[in-house]
């Protein structure tokens, strides 16, 4: 790529410049233009740290925590914030509850990473092929979106993760399951503008099959609104898996997934109150983060609802 | 929890110019979705390996108790069969009988549902109040330090694990300070004075004249209905936000300015007036959301309501009660969001 | 982000704290009334041939008299006469002939008669619900009730099929099963033949302290008291039992003076409700048991050094004293203290250098297996302390966690390698427990005795079963009771069983509220001696 730099423009005039060489240079130039204006967004940007940090805690967890997370020690539980040797206290079996909400971070990045990729993608598929073909197959798909919307989503996932047993891929997927529909609402409603869009038409003239049409023209054209739409989602999953964990369904013992040890601490909380507000607290966190993050790349990837 | 995945592409415009021919195709769309719904519900009903039988007859049945009952359920009949002896049921009203309580599924849902009304109402209520005002101010004063704030308000009522709130605000206003009702709808010696006429107790307190009872029952909702509320809040505000901000972006709003309309009646007399039929879309789906019951919330605050009903009933394997609650709850949404398409025909000056 | 949350929720409150100006102050419950917190989601059915878990025997204990009954001020002696005023024994000891108490009258007004007594006792054997068992067991049928229970003037005389040992017979006569119900009333409100099973599920037709005004299922039953009760009229004249789910909630009402009762605290929250203000707590031991128990058709579980082994890698000790601390003790026979026969002798305790050389010498090192627990955190807790254990002596226990009825299901179909779960008596007779762990007259698949724990782990009982069957129709007491004893013993050392606790009941009260028996582990509440 350095050669297609010029030698009198820095990297940074290269990527503004008004006249891109390349269909990457262009793409590059779009996405770093995105980047300058996500980055004056301070409060995305604090989402966008703390996502890092996390991502960081998780890849480093067996050096930054300080014990086994699952190793117990009956004769020294419930101990509070602070005590010597525990920072944030142990748990009902007297565990470290900083080792295990390091821990944690993985289980909650794992479902995330999931979710986003399965929900979004079944959602695409659905919406485009929908709004790309068109007549009945539209309206059977359509139809089968809305019963799915209209289900109560917490029974429906329940109902699943009831139905396959308990654990954190079943979880995962009982909450793509009730995530998918709204994806596929987008995706259609996008595939339906962009079909009739000319250019389409010449592709389509110059022979390109439906398949390559939805997949290399309808499919990039999508993803911007889906993204972001995926990271205001996040917290809503971390919230949902945190909640099946909260009723027993989600991770199972001895994992220390974060709602799970919320479930467990509650049982304290009058008088031992850190041991579910700590993972508390790291559910909020997270889930502001990604919050920020995806309200500060609305305001950038989609012009309707906010960008200057 | 639900709140946060709503959007507003749900609605749908009906693309048909002749109303006859609309409601027909809405009237068939519906029954296919209701469909849907209690085919999928009773499938994954059966497939559970929750065993109903052992839900009825216990962990101590002999064996005969258990094939007795067995055969009692139609368990032994093909699903399909089971299926159609159920539509058929439904289509006549009857839910048929809780497998766990012996009490018709009807009469339950009777009970549960006007306690999520009165609390989802409540809750959507101070969304509106609270949420609406929020949202404009922040687009009007957009990117100042209003917004940040009304922005970190939304954002922080999307992260909050509800369950994790709900317990601390009953430790905090009930258990120290003592200023709202602890769990359930009333205090005891309340219970059971006003007579039930729609099932929730701030109407039928009204409706008697018993302002004591009134205001008990007012102590009890306010906090589990204020947490839903912050959640609607949050939806609320972030879309009336979005949606003034494309209005006052729009030509019309800067002609006014430029004939020096003030500035109060550009914002509530244009900009707001315009909004009001996308507004009506998020409330009603934000109603629809806290209708399907916040199983979370009801939990905590001891409330019996339907998304507790439906969940207790689904990991005890009461299929009946599972399936009647799924049937009101998928018809409540859809009728609401056929209802809101409706106010958008109605009131949508593009549409006219 | 606290105070944000506050603000909001303030800024709603205003409202209503400006106009109910409530005090601060604890409020207190009516004199007359008792209000109690339970968790009472397992009440599927009031009916007493039907009613079968613990907040519906609370219910029918104090709405059903029966023919004989324990006294709540004294549980220790045993049955006493309650409808039955008397009763004979017949030479061979198979038949019962009890005299009806004179003047008792139902809450409908009717008399309590002999023929109340012959039909509720003779519906429950026809219904063939989930408790019939316990009187089945005696050899009625359906077919056969017609002579087997007769009523003839004022007394009802029953024949067994042998002759069982008195005290069995008349012990599982105060189960919830023999609760005597009105006739006249049930049959009024007959459905289809169902014998008013449908009417009774919900509505009462006892003769009892109380009587039902509402049961609503996962939110309250409410009792009112009978006047005419023939002890006299019982001092609380209702009684609100309500559901609530978490222990948190429970003891924050019970502090603000919203409860008089509160029956669920965990261990934490009756440690912290000890220092509030106006509260009391009172201990006592109930008959419900925590029990491990090894399938015995995995290979290796089957052999006996592994058995002994799996009983030495259990914390017992450090359960007892954390996290169950005070509503669990150690008990590692299958009989409950204070049950006729009961031993107090616990040997085993976490020793995992013995359990590691009974595993070598078994030549089963490096096992990998499933256990299946209900999701109710206590359990869990259990769960993963074993796990725990049995990771030091390289055995890999795998925690699944499911419903109730789930794990229920998988453990009734032998399909679980290890189950973790509780038992409780459901007659106050030491073969009630005897009958279950250490009998199992056909250990094969096809018998299908899913009723029996020993055919759940598919253990043949080693020759257990007929003492089991011989210690039931001994009628002296001190031989029964030693007989019991001894199958103990052997069971503790070769069962594929390790009882591991007895549960002890922890109820947190209002310092006014007098005279609560919860039944020990013997029998339900009784509401009618408590006073305010």
């Amino acid at each position: 790529m350095s050669d297609a730099t010029a030698p009198d423009l820095t990297w940074r005039e290269w990527l503004l410049t008004d006249a891109p060489t390349s269909r990457r240079h262009a793409r590059l130039a779009n996405f770093y233009q995105g980047w300058l204006s996500l980055r004056a967004n301070s409060m995305a940007m604090f989402g966008l740290g703390i996502l890092v940090a996390l991502l960081l805690v998780a890849m480093l967890a067996p050096f930054l925590s300080p014990y086994d997370p699952y190793v117990q020690s009956l004769g020294n539980r419930l101990q509070p914030i602070g005590a010597e040797g525990h920072l944030l206290g142990t748990d009902s079996l007297g565990r470290d509850i900083l080792s295990r909400l390091i821990y944690g971070s993985r289980i909650t990045l794992y479902i995330v990473a999931l979710v986003a990729l399965i929900a979004p993608v079944a959602g695409l598929l659905v919406g485009t092929v929908a709004g790309y073909v068109g007549g009945w197959t539209d309206t059977v798909l359509m139809r089968i979106t809305d019963i799915f919307l209209a289900f109560p989503r917490l029974v429906l996932a329940l109902a699943f993760v009831a139905a396959l047993g308990a654990g954190i891929e079943n979880a995962v997927l009982a909450i793509s399951l009730t995530a998918w529909p709204p994806y596929a609402r987008i995706a259609r409603a996008e595939t339906l503008t962009i079909r009739s869009a000319d250019y389409i038409s010449a592709i389509r003239l110059q022979g390109a099959g439906a398949l390559r049409i939805i997949t290399k023209h309808i499919w990039p054209l999508c993803i911007s609104s889906l993204i972001v739409r995926v990271t205001l989602d996040m917290a809503g999953i971390i919230l949902a898996a945190a909640g099946l964990g909260f009723l027993g369904l989600g991770a199972q013992p001895p994992s220390p997934e974060w709602g799970a040890m919320i479930s467990e601490g509650r049982r304290f909380i009058l008088d031992h109150w850190w041991v579910a507000t700590v993972p508390g607290l790291a559910i909020f966190t997270v889930s502001l983060a990604f919050n920020l993050l995806g309200d500060g790349l609305r305001d950038v990837l989609d012009p309707k609802d906010g960008g200057e | 929890m639900a709140v946060t995945d709503t959007n507003g592409e749900r609605r749908r415009r009906a693309p048909f110019p002749r109303w006859i021919k609309g409601t027909v195709l809405t009237l068939g769309s519906i029954a296919v979705t209701m469909l849907g719904l209690l085919f999928i519900t009773f499938i994954i009903g059966r497939v559970m390996p929750i065993d109903p039988v052992l839900a009825i007859v216990g962990e101590r049945a002999s064996q005969s108790t258990y094939d007795a009952v067995y055969e009692q359920l139609g368990l032994d009949k093909p699903l399909i069969v089971q299926f159609l002896y159920y539509l058929w049921d439904v289509v006549r009203g009857d839910f048929g009988m809780s497998l766990l309580n012996a009490r018709p599924v009807s009469e339950d849902i009777a009970r549960v549902f006007p306690a999520t009304m009165e609390l989802a109402t409540l809750g959507v209520f101070i969304g509106i109040v609270l949420g609406v005002p929020l949202g404009v101010i922040a687009a009007v004063n957009r990117g100042s330090w209003i917004d940040q704030i009304a922005r970190v308000v939304a954002l922080v009522g999307y992260s909050m694990p509800i369950f994790w709130l709900g317990l601390m605000g009953l430790l905090v206003f009930y258990g120290i300070l003592g200023w709202v009702g602890g769990p359930g709808r009333l205090d005891i010696f309340y219970q059971d004075i006003v007579p039930s006429r729609t099932g929730m107790i701030l109407v039928d307190s009204a409706i008697a004249g018993d302002w004591s009872v009134f205001w008990n029952g007012f102590s009890h909702i306010v906090l589990p209905a204020s947490l839903l509320g912050y959640y609607s809040l949050a939806y609320i505000s972030r879309m009336t936000r979005s949606f003034m901000l494309e209005q006052l972006s729009a030509e019309y709003v800067t002609t006014a300015r430029v004939k020096g309309m003030s500035e109060r009646a550009v914002i509530w007399g244009h900009a707001f007036k315009n909004i009001r039929v996308q507004l009506i879309t998020v409330i009603a789906l934000s109603y629809a959301n806290l209708l399907e019951g916040s199983v979370l919330t009801e939990i905590i605050f001891s409330w019996p309501g339907i998304g507790s009903y439906i969940t207790t009933a689904l990991l005890s394997a009461d299929m009946n009660a599972v399936l009647g609650g799924t049937v009101v709850v998928g018809l409540i949404f859809i009728c609401l969001n056929i209802l809101s398409d409706l106010l958008y025909r109605i009131f949508d000056p593009r549409s006219k | 982000m606290n105070s944000l949350t506050k603000l909001m929720t303030s800024a709603a409150l205003g409202l209503a704290v400006a106009l109910t100006a409530a005090p601060v102050a604890v409020a207190e419950t009516p004199p007359n009334m008792l209000v109690i917190a339970n968790r009472i989601d397992d009440i599927t059915t009031l009916d007493p041939a039907e009613s079968f878990e613990f907040a519906g025997s609370d219910v029918s204990r104090n709405v059903y008299q029966k023919l004989v009954n324990f006294d709540p001020a004294n549980l220790d002696a045993g049955y006493q006469p309650e409808i039955a005023e008397s009763w004979d024994v017949s030479g061979d000891g198979s038949t019962i002939t009890f005299t009806i108490r004179d003047g008792l009258t139902f809450h409908s007004g009717n008399p309590v008669t002999a023929a109340d007594v012959e039909y509720s006792l003779r519906r429950a054997v026809i219904l063939n619900k989930t408790p019939s068992f316990i009187l089945t067991q005696f050899g009625f049928t359906a077919d056969n009730v017609g002579e087997t229970i007769v009523a003839d003037g004022n007394t009802v005389t029953i024949k067994t099929d042998k002759p069982y040992a008195t005290s069995f017979v008349l012990n599982c006569l105060t189960a919830t099963i023999g609760g005597i119900v009105d006739m006249k009333t049930v049959m009024e409100n007959e459905v289809d033949g169902d014998m008013g099973n449908t009417w009774l599920k919900t509505n009462s037709a006892g003769s009892g302290a109380y009587k039902l005004v509402s049961w609503k299922p996962n939110e309250s039953v409410t009792l009112q008291s009978n006047p005419d009760f023939y002890l006299g009229a019982p001092a609380m004249e209702r009684v609100i039992v309500r559901h609530v789910q978490e222990s948190a909630s429970q003891r924050l009402l019970l502090e603000r003076g919203d409860i008089d009762m509160a029956r669920n605290l965990n261990p934490e929250d009756i440690a912290g409700a000890r220092d509030a203000d106006g509260v009391v707590i009172t201990d006592e031991l109930r008959g419900r048991l925590m029990y491990v128990s090894l399938n015995q058709k995995h290979p290796e579980l089957s052999k006996p050094e592994v058995r002994q082994a799996i009983k030495y890698l259990i914390d017992y000790e450090g359960m007892q004293n954390s996290f169950l601390n005070g509503q669990y003790v150690i008990h590692q026979n299958f009989l409950p203290r204070t049950f006729l026969g009961a031993v107090d002798e616990n040997p085993f305790s976490l020793n995992v250098e013995k359990a590691k050389e009974l595993l070598a010498s078994a030549g089963a090192e490096g096992m990998e297996l499933e256990v299946g627990v209900r999701e109710a955190q206590e359990r869990i807790e259990i769960a993963q302390t074993l796990q725990n254990t049995f990771a030091q002596a390289g055995i890999t226990l795998n925690i699944t966690v499911g419903t109730a009825k789930q794990i229920l299901a998988r453990y009734r179909s032998r399909e679980l390698d290890v189950y973790l779960g509780a038992w409780g008596p459901d007659y106050p007779d030491p073969h009630t427990n005897a009958g279950t762990f250490a009998f199992n007259p056909d250990n094969s698949d096809a018998a299908n005795a899913t009723g029996l724990l020993a055919w759940r782990n598919s253990w043949d009982t080693g020759g257990l079963t007929e003492k089991v069957a011989a210690a039931v129709v001994e009628n002296d007491r001190d031989v029964r009771s030693k007989m019991y004893a001894d199958i103990q013993a052997q069971f503790r050392d070769t069962a594929p069983f390790a009882v591991m606790f007895q549960k002890i009941e922890q109820t947190a009260q209002r310092d006014n509220v007098q005279n609560v028996n919860l039944g020990g582990a013997t029998t339900a509440v009784s509401y009618w001696p408590i006073t305010k």
